[in-house]
This record gives structure tokens, sequence and C-alpha cells, in this order.
């Protein structure tokens, strides 16, 4: 079972982007399940949110505490959560940041991420900084646990074309770079 | 043909109504409900339904219009939680007593204080003992064929009495999954019309409704109302087959037995939590440990028969509640199974468990241990004091 956790602010459709990969999951003739952390809920303020994906019906309804994915939808959202808190090895992180790679601060669990700038990239096609559905392309492009086509088809339903197309760019750019083990550190 | 959805635990009550179409719908939004309203009333603005949604100021309200359609013949719902269900306690108390087959789903929600919104079922639990017949679920499949299951159970003439759907706040209320829908004339089919004779408001054949009632004929009332909650027990498993008849699904009536027939060890629980459970049975058993699951689903009747065969014979036994039960030092459903037993006259240890209050997260990890504990209980012979699974 793979075990994703997504780390973002109140307005940044956190939540929603959790259920657009368990629409896309179960579209691929999968499971899924997603599960916000239920907290203060405030604009601005840190959410969490859980999702699991796996290829049989998924039993446990409650949160996920050693996730093998992050979908960071802010990167200062760590300086209020611990975002690697119980990750397993062989971690996958998707962030949004305008840093490079070797400007990141990455554990030795995680040994592939993904990077883009999402919010000026949503701010440029949706015109809002709302990175969610280019966050939800980069997911795929990193790890390709579902299918682009059923994420756009979800993102259309619920947001419009505009956040097609943001799926779409995220999938494509998005830079992926396998790290860890595989960097000769 | 029916299809698929990928839907929130509110959604499914809604479309669970929207197939069985209530002539009248009346709720007051409360957290974590308040999305049950929101879809509901879009169904009947949208004519997707033909209902009449009533718009009322309380919970309070809810429930005496309820009451008022219900004993004019109509097919009735509303949803609430919380604080909502406790100012709802005086008409709730009363369509029960008048043996009025209203379906109510509650999104349970801890109850005050200190101040909260989120899960724990203390507030239907609070009210077990109303009159109502009360389902636990535990997914949100499950949510939508028991919603529809619960209207042929509580019209059912040797029944009629109300009934509570009961989830989760949050765990389910807020969580997506895949969900079932069935089509709506196999749902048409499976439920016949409701006709009331028993207590109707009709100009026709004026009756005369609540009267002033002495006790010798109030203790009428009471013996038949305990009766029919008795034959609500057979009824709800006789549902439960006719739905997989249509369906393919049945959640095993009253209880659902997970691994007990050849099991040492039970651990006993209700709703959302069950899946976590499920997982720690499997991995105990992995580990040579033969102990299984008991999911309690009616709690209004209460299965007895069917706790004391599951039950019986066993080592020792635990019950993980997601509750408590004041003056009691236990949880609700450890005293309810433990009362259930007495009749077995078969003595065993056993541990009360509580956790997963106020939205409390019970892990995995939480069962796995508790699961060990009433191994323990066995080898040392003693029953525990209430184990707290605190993270």
């Amino acid at each position: 079972m793979r075990e994703i956790r997504l780390h973002g602010r109140g307005g940044m459709g956190t939540v929603k982007a959790g259920e657009v990969l368990v629409y896309a999951s179960v579209k691929g003739a999968n499971y899924g399940n997603s599960i916000p952390f239920f907290g203060f809920e405030r604009q601005g303020a840190p959410v969490t949110s859980f999702v699991r994906l796996d290829d049989k019906p998924i039993r446990p309804k409650n949160q996920v505490y050693h996730p093998n994915c992050l979908i960071v939808m802010d990167e200062t959202i760590q300086k209020a959560v611990n975002i690697f808190e119980g990750i397993r090895d062989n971690t996958i992180m998707v962030m949004n940041t305008n840093k490079s790679l070797n400007e990141l601060d990455i554990p030795e669990e995680i040994t592939k991420v993904g990077i883009l700038d999402a919010t000026s990239l949503s701010l440029e096609f949706i015109g809002r900084p709302i990175p969610n559905t280019i966050m939800l392309g980069a997911f795929v492009r990193a790890t390709n646990w579902v299918d682009l086509k059923y994420v756009c088809e979800r993102a259309g339903q619920l947001w419009g074309e505009k956040n097609m197309a943001a799926a779409e760019k995220g999938y494509e750019l998005c830079e992926v770079h396998e790290v860890g083990e595989n960097d000769g550190k | 043909m029916p299809k698929t959805d990928v839907i929130n635990g509110n959604k499914a009550a809604a479309v669970a109504v929207s197939l069985v179409e209530p002539d009248v719908i009346a709720a007051y939004p409360i957290t974590p409900q308040s999305s049950i309203v929101e879809y509901l009333t879009q169904f009947v603005i949208n004519n997707d339904i033909d209902s009449y949604m009533s718009e009322v100021e309380s919970e309070h309200s809810a429930m005496s219009v309820l009451t008022g359609a219900s004993l004019s013949g109509g097919r009735t719902f509303t949803a609430t939680a919380s604080q909502g269900l406790s100012l709802m306690y005086e008409p709730y108390f009363r369509a029960s007593t008048l043996r009025l087959p209203v379906v109510m789903a509650v999104t349970n929600r801890e109850m005050i204080s200190p101040q909260t919104v989120w899960g724990g079922p203390q507030d239907s639990l609070s009210v077990r003992d109303a009159g109502w017949l009360q389902i636990y679920v535990e997914d949100n499949q499950e949510i939508l064929d028991t919603i529809i299951q619960a209207y042929r159970i509580a019209e059912d003439k040797k029944v009629l009495l109300p009934i509570n759907v009961c989830f989760d706040g949050f765990y389910l209320t807020h969580m997506t999954e895949k969900v079932e829908i069935p089509d709506k004339q196999d749902i048409d089919r499976f439920l016949p019309e409701y006709n009331p004779e028993h207590i109707i408001l009709d100009s026709e054949k004026p009756m005369a409704v609540d009267p002033l009632t002495s006790g010798y004929l109030l203790m009428e009332y009471r013996e038949k109302h305990l009766k029919a909650q008795q034959e609500a027990l057979k009824l709800i498993e006789e549902v439960d087959s006719l739905y997989e008849g249509i369906t393919g699904r049945s959640y095993g009536g009253l209880v659902e037995n997970y691994k007990c027939d050849d099991a040492d060890y039970v651990i006993v629980t209700m709703g959302s939590m069950t899946g976590a459970c499920r997982e720690a049975v499997d991995h105990k058993r992995n580990e040579g440990l033969k102990v299984g699951l008991l999911k309690i689903r009616a709690l209004r009747p209460f299965p007895k028969q069917k706790v004391m065969e599951i039950i019986s014979g066993k080592k020792a036994f635990g019950v993980v509640d997601r509750n408590v039960s004041f003056g009691w030092d236990t949880g609700i459903i450890y005293q309810e199974v433990k009362s259930a037993l007495y009749d077995s006259k078969c003595y065993m240890p056993s541990v009360p468990f509580i956790g997963g209050l106020g939205g409390e997260d019970i892990t995995i990890e939480h069962f796995e241990d508790a699961i060990v504990k009433i191994h323990e209980a066995y080898q040392n012979e003693n029953n525990p004091q209430t184990v707290w699974l605190k993270n």
C-alpha cells in the first residue's frame, strides 16, 4: 500500500488534492481513501491530508503515520510542521519551491525529489496562488502512481479547463531528481 | 446498472436518501453533518428528488416537523450530531414512543465540555435507551447501504420504530473513497410503500393521538415497544440478506464475525475504528496469536445471542470503546458485552479499553497493544482496570 501525506496551508486546495488522487486511483480500477487531518481550519493555517492508494480495498480509515510519499504545497510550512516525521525508507517527495535541489535540506530516507515553482506557475496559468493542480501533475511525474488523464479529468470537473491545463503543466515542468544512495554521498 | 462514485461519507448518506426520496426532509446544519444538509438541499432545488425540504431553525423543530410528517403517513429523514441531538431530546423520545419510523443519520461527534467538534459516538450512545433502533457503520459504502436498509427495518409492521444510522464524524463524514451506487429502480422494488395504520392523522378516520394515559396502560405501551425491539433482531438480519440479493453486499446483519470461529481471544469494535483493527488482527495472527474481531453493528436492539455465541468459550476478550460510561469507569460497549455474556454461564477474563475520544486516532499499533493486553489478562487470570489508548 502506498501512503501519502500532503502538507499545505488553508486555501491551497490540499484536502481536495487528496480527493483527486483517490478519484484517479479508482478510475484506474484501483482503490484509495483520503482523510483530512481535523484541526482548526483557517485560511493560511497549516493543513495536512492523508491518502492511501492500493490495488485492493483499503481497510484502515485513520491517519497515515509512515508515508512513503510527501506532497509539500508550501516549502515554508517546515517552519511550523516537521514534514519528515515518520517517513519510510525510499520516500518520494514532491515540493513546491523556487529553490534548486542543492539548496534543499533533504533527509536520507528520501530517494527521489520532484521540485517546481508551483506558486509562480499557478499565478501564470490560473491567475491565483492555488498550487494544488500543478502539484498533482508534478506528483504523477515523480511517482507514476496514478494516470495523469484521470487527474486532469477530475481537476476539470471540479475547477474547469484552466486547472486541467495546470495539472498538465505541472507534469511537464516538474524536475525529478534521484537523490540519497544514488547521488554519490 | 449500478454506478461507481468517489465520495465522502456525508455524500454517501445524501445519495442514499436521494435513492429513497422521502416525502419530508427536515434538518438543521451542525458540524460534521452540515454537508448532508447542503447536498440534500441541492438535490431538492435541482429537482433531482421529489422531497419536501423544511428549512427548520433548530434540531428540536426538525424532529417536531418530522413527527407531524410521519404521523400524516410520510416517509422522513433528518441528520444531526452532538449538541444538535441534545437539543432534539424531547421530540426524539416522543418519535420512538409514538412508534414513528423516522430515519436519522447521526454523524457522531464528541460531547462538550471542553468545547470540541471532532468525532466520537458519545452523542448517540447517550440516548441508546430512548427507544430508537441504532446501527453503527464502518465505511462509506456501509453508510449508503445501511440508510437504505434502515427504511425497510423501521417501517416493517412488526417493528415500527425510528432508527439511527450512526457513523464517525470526520473519520467517515470527511473521508473520500469509492462507493457503489445502486439503481433507483432496484431500491424502489426493495422498499415497499409506507402505509401506516397504527397511528395516523387522517380527518376521515379521526384517532386520538398521545392522550393523557394512566400508568397501567403506559406499561402496555412499553412492553410492546420492548417486544418490537426484539422483533427487530430478526428483521435486521433478514433485511441485510434481502439487500444482498439486489446489491451483492451484506454486513452480517447485527454483528460481523471476523476470524472469531477458531480464535482464542476476541477484540470487540464498533464504527470506523474496525478497519484498522482488522489489520492488527491479521498482524497478530501472523505472529501466531489466535485472535478474532467482533464488530457490533446493531447496538439497539443489542445482539445478546450473537455476542454470546461468538465470545463464550474463548480464553479472554476485550472491548475498545470510543466513549465513556460515567460511573462505571469503562466504556459503554464493554458493559453491554459483559451483560450479554452473563447468561452464557461462562466466565473469562476481559479488558476494557477507551481511546479515540474527541477525534483522537486509534491506530493499528493501539489495537496490536490491546490484543497483547487481552492475551496477558488470560495468562495472569485477572481483569485489569480500563486501559486508555493514548499517543
